[in-house]
């Protein structure tokens, strides 16, 4: 069955899939674990851990691989019970299903190098530990429970019998069970419904979401949320916001519900943290289970060994915007200081600006704090993209060896998500078009094994994530021949190698035409360019044909607090993340010059080109132009602009705010902020400017 | 040559992958993919679909719900749904014949039989 010298690619995709299903498991059963120990379970974890399983055993049976499709179904019945609340999760029940995830992952990792699986012995002595476990099945009855909700035969009809037991769970727990109903543009639904799904989930369960046509308008789409909760229907109301958004509270049990039957003769001892001891006791299937029973003094030194608190990084998004919000109440504070001054109460007036010099150094620090709870190592990247390198190098059948350097640098937690994908392309990218086959690499005089280097290092206010490997290179012939082809360029003459290699990043031009919203499967370079510009970063690749290429993305720092230099152009006020900054040049008319109808400045020794803000967001201009106006130069990674603004109005802390989807085709422009005098100015996206700057001008 | 379009929804990437050889292997059809419920909400206006093949157990939306949609929307009322589905889930299995699906195939599937399934609904 397990035959792998027929091994064809979709196999090794199975055990790619497999591999990445039992990762997941083993840190979502950790968790599980963690939350059995609080007592305070959430169901969508475990209903997730179910999916995993049952993903695995449908896929491995599809394969042919009976190992592991057994395991994992027995897993999978486990835990449809667990899910459906047909028995209890405790600590004997914890440590059999990370017996059998470790078992699991060994059959995956076994047969995904290429070996034999012949764990017969432990895998029956596994499927017996699980039986143990389960529960007889619960007699149904034929009585919907939900009679008394009046729910609305839609809803009721797509509930899916998890969705059921859910709904049942939280009547019997005596919460209250709101449906909600919302309409939202087509365009951006996801979006605007995980806002508030996570406002909901926050104080209770969202059990269902039943989306449904929106009357006529076919650019919307309604939802009908099933949710339940300890609050009130105005809190619920409160707290969505959105008048929008309707709150309706569904007839409430008067009495329980058959509850669901606990075998309590079966497992009911009490929770305990799952030690190396009870799992390694757990092993042989001889030894029956016995779990020292934790004394209330094992728990107490179990509590204090753990030094860190998880947190949910909303939660660090809200902080960050009290204390931005704080930074602009001591703004008018201060500004307040020296209006009284003026009028002629210095004495109050100075103690007042005293003070606000006190406020403004402890909100420096507060700033400081927050920002460093948000800051991880780079290396959590780095494990993630070692694992997909060994897999794709797998794949390919090419042999690559992996250097990581920097990886402690630190970066904003979210920023860290937002780059793994774009670099998981870039590596993809590497692999599969960089890296030669190894026949090929020794006929070349290279080393056999390919080399990925992955460095990071903090450059200023901003840091540098490197990928370099010593492939083939990118071939700038082919590119521009390609892009002769694609009616890109008339005359390939003129173009460089540098102006080549930039064509890599324009739509379609190096992917396929298949309709595809899965990330992985024709997504091409414009793509990891755009996610990189959507987090104020920049790309650029060095390369030289035979000896590898260099991808180097610059990304900010942080996102969440920035400091801003405000500029005004013809009455309208814009913020520029002063990270981007360079310098501020006063300058007059005459000093243009135009090259080839672009407007230049000569800056010390290179030509700067310009950029006029109007111009660039097609608005007409109210008056003359001054006499005199300022080019503030800004800069990300080698590339520079010179912008021309009528002034410079001073430096700012600001809290960006996100457009939103609609506002995402709007080039230049990378959210919006508040200055604390009632005014709200947009934030001008530098590195998007450049870009577009340039690719407007070549 | 044929230009019917169908639509996987399976949060697997393999569970696709096979589907598409599958179909692949039969005829010319155009094949969209989509790994959650939303994104076949978004693709469902852009695509003309001619066949859906979803998975029941999937986050965000599950496939009842998109087949409850489905049914009651005039513009995909007509579309044939088959539902991909493990042996386990039974009793959704049952729920989504009522909602209005077509057939259904139970993981792991047998690829002959799909291919009946779908030279049937698209003929």
């Amino acid at each position: 069955m397990t035959d792998l010298t027929a091994a064809n690619k979709a196999v090794k995709d199975f055990l790619a899939e497999a591999e990445e299903i039992a990762d997941q498991l083993g840190s979502e059963m950790a968790d599980l674990a963690d939350m059995a120990e609080s007592g305070d379970l959430d169901p969508d974890l475990l209903n997730s851990i179910f999916r995993g399983a049952h993903s695995l055993k449908g896929l491995a049976g599809m394969f042919g691989f009976g190992e592991i499709s057994e395991l994992s179904h027995n897993m999978e019945n486990l835990l449809d019970l667990l899910r459906l609340g047909k028995i209890k999760l405790d600590q004997v029940v914890i440590a059999v299903l990370f017996e059998s995830h470790e078992l699991l992952t060994l059959l995956v990792r076994t047969i995904a190098e290429g070996g034999e699986t012949n764990h017969s012995t432990e895998i029956s002595a596994c499927v017996v530990k699980i039986n143990a476990c389960l529960a007889p099945p619960e007699q149904i009855s034929n009585n919907s429970p939900f009679a008394h909700l009046g729910l609305s035969e839609q809803t009721l009809g797509a509930l899916t019998e998890y969705e059921e037991h859910r709904l049942l769970e939280n009547i019997n727990k005596g919460k209250k069970i709101y449906t909600i109903h919302t309409s939202f543009d087509l365009s951006t639904f996801d979006v605007d419904l995980s806002k508030i799904s996570d406002t909901l989930k926050a104080c209770g369960e969202l059990i269902s979401t039943l989306p449904s046509m929106a009357g006529i308008v076919e650019t919307n789409i309604d939802f009908d949320l099933l949710f339940s909760s300890n609050k009130e229907l105005n809190e619920i109301t409160q707290m969505i916001g959105n008048d929008a958004v309707t709150v309706a509270l569904l007839g409430h049990a008067d009495t329980t519900v058959s509850p669901s039957s606990f075998p309590d003769s079966i497992h009911s001892e009490p929770l305990i943290p799952v030690t190396k001891a009870v799992q390694t006791a757990l092993v042989s299937p001889d030894v029956p289970v016995q779990p020292a029973l934790a004394t209330g003094d094992d728990i107490q030194s179990a509590k204090s060994m753990s030094r860190t608190v998880r947190v949910d990084i909303g939660k660090l998004d809200d902080l960050m915007n009290i204390v931005g919000e704080l930074v602009l109440a001591h703004s008018s504070i201060a500004a307040l200081a020296i209006k009284m001054r003026n009028q002629g109460f210095s004495r109050i007036a100075v103690d007042l600006g005293k003070s606000a010099k006190g406020l403004e150094r402890k909100l420096a620090d507060l700033q400081k704090g927050v920002m460093e709870i948000r800051m991880i190592p780079v290396g959590q990247l780095y494990e993630k993209m070692s694992r997909i390198i060994r897999k794709i190098s797998r794949e390919q059948g090419k042999k690559v060896e992996l250097k990581f350097y920097g990886a402690d640098t630190e970066l904003d937690k979210l920023i860290v998500e937002d780059i793994s994908d774009p670099m998981m392309h870039i590596i993809r990218n590497a692999i599969d078009h960089g890296i030669e086959s190894p026949e090929q690499r020794i006929a070349l005089g290279k080393d056999e094994k390919g080399t990925i280097r992955i460095s990071s290092f903090s450059k200023g206010n901003h840091v540098v994530i490197e990928v370099e490997d010593d492939g083939s290179g990118i071939d700038t012939e082919k590119v521009k021949a390609k892009a002769l082809q694609k009616g890109l360029v008339q005359d390939v003459s003129m173009v460089s190698d540098k102006e080549a290699i930039d064509f890599i990043f324009l739509p379609g031009f190096s992917t396929t035409e298949k309709v595809s919203e899965v990330s992985g499967r024709g997504v091409g370079m414009d793509v990891v360019k755009n996610n990189i510009t959507a987090i104020s970063g920049m790309v650029d690749i060095e390369t030289s044909k035979g000896f590898g290429s260099r991808f180097i993305i610059t990304l900010p720092i942080t996102l969440a607090i920035i400091k801003v230099l405000i500029i005004s152009c013809s009455g309208r006020t814009y913020a520029l993340p002063i990270t981007s900054v360079l310098e501020t040049l006063l300058l007059a008319e005459k000093n243009i010059n135009t090259v080839e109808r672009k407007e230049v400045i000569q800056l010390r020794e290179t030509t700067l080109p310009l950029l006029r803000l109007d111009r660039f967001f097609g608005f007409e201009r109210q008056g003359p132009r001054p006499e005199e106006f300022y080019v503030v130069v800004v800069g990300v990674a080698e590339k520079r602009l010179g912008i021309i603004v009528d002034d410079l109005q001073g430096q700012q802390d600001i809290v960006i705010k996100s457009l939103g989807e609609a506002f995402k085709r709007y080039k230049g422009i990378s959210g919006a902020a508040d200055l604390g005098d009632q005014r709200t100015i947009l934030v001008l996206d530098v590195a998007g400017m450049i870009s577009e700057a340039i690719r407007s001008g070549s | 040559m044929s230009s019917k379009t169908i639509l996987i929804v399976d949060d697997s990437k393999t569970m696709r992958a096979m589907l598409v050889s599958t179909i692949e292997s039969i005829n010319n059809y155009n094949i969209v993919e989509a790994s959650t419920g939303f994104e076949a909400l978004r693709l469902l206006p852009r695509e003309k679909v001619d066949l859906i093949l979803t998975d029941i157990n999937m986050p965000d939306i599950n496939g009842l719900e998109l087949l409850s949609y489905l049914r009651n929307n005039p513009n995909y009322q007509e579309i044939p749904v088959i539902i991909i589905s493990s042996e386990g889930s039974q009793k959704d299995i049952d729920k989504g014949k009522q909602l209005g699906a077509n057939d259904y195939v139970i993981k792991p599937f047998d690829p002959a039989r799909v291919q009946e399934l779908i030279q049937l609904y698209l003929g």
